[in-house]
């Protein structure tokens, strides 16, 4: 099966879901992909179908056994660790790179965005806060920017403004970098929201066509949402007026960015809960112009598994099919494409895809980010693990959960289970 | 209740607020579990007991009182004084408490069975531990008192309490409140 990964982490059992794999980008079996990976994919879909079929509980439960204990969400803590127990020691990254704190101190620290003048700001889940990191002297300098938001995950820079959203709202920040320090008040641009904390904190970004793209989770595990509200992405201009929904049928996506050779957008979606340790997995999404705009939740995940509950008479070949499967469970959020020159060539265009880790699973994995590389057509040609070590026999030592691009080319990756952020950097 | 709750608070916040470097940790202890029981075990009704809860758990529930994230009396008022370390000492010292001691007393068999289903079907022991101990930021619901167990569970359903992880907001989606009586009812009976 040579499209899967070997295994990121030691202590994980044996089976095709333990690790992403790439899916055709037209109907699955249309597009001439191997029937090796052909056979992967669809072996794992019966896999899970025969588990379902299997149990005694309703469809979608849970295995009745000691193994199953401990699926909890395990968060971390509100409170960061000290730089010196940071678990930069454990991370392991190909040849020529290194890992380093970049800063510690960063409560719960989310998605990134960085400012042309090397300002970082990253956004938290649990504590309210946007910090802001800045290297002064040659020190690093930590500060809260904002505080007492509700669940401020995602932030965007452009052009001088700081963009935040919190679960029900977006806000700018106009001309931020005048104003660190001062404890800024956000104005909001666009407070059409739900207020579901289920997904409902947000990862935003930038498009190249100057939009804000925004999107809306599915507000619980699995169950047929309102598309109209729910469940989809959005776009709005900078001040937040035009809003339009541009797919639906996503479940919860925490991360996107865009191709920079076809232009087109990449979002991460993280897949159901309860139906088997292995599965479904989660996807690496493409919005084409011409594509079909509906992703499948929550009739038909992964491109090709309908629904235990929801997917009776539906038809998978009536959804975009994702561009890559990420693995069950692993919770893939961050994902940016490379643009810089620090690393090498191979690594031009290609993205980084961060996986948070899983709790829905006795085998953890994530943990990590992988590596994708992309086809001149934008399917995907491979994808690998780049740095992995989060996840040490079977506990999480940390919990990567976005990557932005320094303007040097080095990579930084922050962790919310620590409250830290690294940086990624190569010298041959 | 709200007002035994107000003065027992007025006294604690006096005492909590003023870490004179010589208190001792069971000194700044000692008003918590006037209120919390000092074995472990709260006989203050709606008070939860804390004995056996994980301390990872009250860490993020002392910081989420203090941030005003859980709006609770009269923990907001008593946990604004308390720096991230006071967090971090308090709920290690806590979580040395001894589990809250069951009493079979009022137990119903019927209720406790429909508890048992419900909770079979809701998960509760996946997350919880299949014996309701809690691990790491997913609290102890084993023999924690009825009435705060179903104040909680409603909590949870009508918004109140977000959690500091939604988690809970998927389980009580599809539990009616009978659902919720039942499953307190066999909690807080729980051997
Ligand atoms: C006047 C009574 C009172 C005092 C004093 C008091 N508490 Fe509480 N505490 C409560 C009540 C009532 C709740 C439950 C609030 C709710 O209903 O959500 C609570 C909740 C808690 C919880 C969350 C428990 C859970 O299961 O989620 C923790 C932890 C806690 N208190 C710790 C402390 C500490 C530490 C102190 C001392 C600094 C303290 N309490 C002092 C009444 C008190
Ligand atoms: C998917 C994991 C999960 C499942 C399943 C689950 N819980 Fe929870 N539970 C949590 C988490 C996480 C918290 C802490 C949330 C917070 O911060 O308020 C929690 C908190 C609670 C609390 C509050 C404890 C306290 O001391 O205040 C109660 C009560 C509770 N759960 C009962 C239940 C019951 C009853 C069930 C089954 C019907 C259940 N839980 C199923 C994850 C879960």
């Amino acid at each position: 099966m040579p499209l899967y990964l070997t295994n990121p982490a030691p202590g994980q059992i044996g089976g095709c879901q333990n690790n992403p794999s790439v899916v055709p980008s037209g109907k699955p079996g249309e597009d001439g992909m191997s029937s090796i990976r052909k056979c992967a994919v669809f072996v794992c879909a019966a896999l899970w179908t025969s588990t379902v079929l299997g149990q005694q509980t309703p469809v979608g439960g849970p295995p009745q056994n000691q193994a199953a204990t401990k699926l909890g969400p395990i968060v971390g803590s509100p409170i960061p660790v000290s730089a010196d127990k940071l678990p930069v020691a454990k991370l392991k990254v190909p040849a020529g790179f290194k890992v380093e704190v970049y800063a510690s101190g960063v409560a719960n620290a989310r998605s990134l965005a960085v400012s042309d003048k090397g300002t970082v700001f990253v956004g938290s889940r649990l504590v309210g806060a946007v910090h802001a990191i800045r290297i002064k002297d040659g020190k690093t300098e930590v500060k809260p920017l904002v505080s007492g938001l509700q669940r401020p995950n995602g932030v965007a820079f452009h052009k001088g403004t700081l963009y935040i959203a919190e679960i029900s709202r977006i806000s700018r920040i106009d001309n931020v970098e005048d104003k660190l320090g001062t404890a800024p008040k956000p104005t909001v641009i666009n407070e059409q929201f739900p207020k579901d904390e289920q997904h409902g904190w947000k990862f935003i970004g930038i498009g190249p066509d100057e939009k804000l793209y925004v999107p809306v989770g599915a507000p619980g595990n699995v169950l047929v949402p309102d598309y109209k509200t729910h469940a989809h992405i959005r776009r709005m201009n900078l001040d937040g007026s035009g809003m339009e929904i541009i797919a639906e049928g996503q479940r919860n996506s925490v991360g996107f960015d865009w191709n920079p050779v076809t232009k087109e957008m990449y979002f991460t979606d993280n897949g159901r809960d309860w139906v088997s340790e292995d599965g479904p997995e989660d996807e690496l999404n493409r919005v084409r112009a011409n594509g079909k705009k509906h992703f499948g939740f929550p009739y038909c995940h992964q491109g090709n598994f309908r629904d235990p509950e929801f997917g009776w008479g539906m038809n998978c070949a009536d959804y975009e099919p994702p561009v890559a499967l990420l693995g069950g469970h692993g919770a893939s959020l961050g994902m940016r494409f490379y643009t810089g020159s620090m690393f090498p060539a191979e690594y031009k265009d290609a993205a980084f895809i961060v996986r948070h880790g899983s709790w829905n699973r006795t085998n953890k994995i994530g943990g990590d980010i992988l590596l994708a590389k992309f086809n001149p057509d934008g399917t995907v040609k491979s994808l690998e693990p780049f740095l992995t070590g989060f996840l040490q026999d079977n506990t999480y030592v940390g919990r990567p959960v976005d990557v932005a691009q320094l303007a040097d080319g080095s990579l930084l990756l922050s962790d919310d289970f620590n409250g830290a952020v690294y940086r990624i950097s190569y010298a041959k | 209740m709200r007002n035994s709750f107000r003065a027992g608070a007025l006294v604690a916040l006096a005492l909590v607020a003023a870490p004179a470097l010589s208190a001792s940790l069971n000194e700044r202890l000692a008003p918590c579990l006037a209120c919390h029981g000092e074995k472990g075990t709260s006989v203050m009704p709606e008070v939860p007991s804390l004995g056996g809860q994980p301390a990872p758990y009250m860490l993020v529930q002392l910081f989420a009182f203090r941030e005003k994230q859980r709006l609770a009396d009269p923990m907001n008022d008593l946990a604004q004084e308390l720096t991230n370390d006071d967090l971090m000492v308090i709920s290690e010292a806590l979580a040395k408490l001894p589990p809250p001691v069951v009493s079979g007393k009022g137990a119903d068999a019927a209720k406790i069975e429909k508890g048992r289903v419900a909770a079979q079907k809701h998960r509760c022991g996946f997350c919880h531990n299949p014996d309701m101990s809690g691990h790491d930021q997913i609290g102890r619901i084993a023999g924690q008192r009825e009435d705060y167990l179903l104040k909680a569970l409603r909590e949870y359903k009508s918004g109140k309490r977000a959690g500091f992880d939604p988690a809970m907001l998927e389980v009580v989606r599809d539990m009616s409140d009978e659902d919720f009586v039942n499953v307190a009812h066999l909690l807080a009976h729980w051997n």
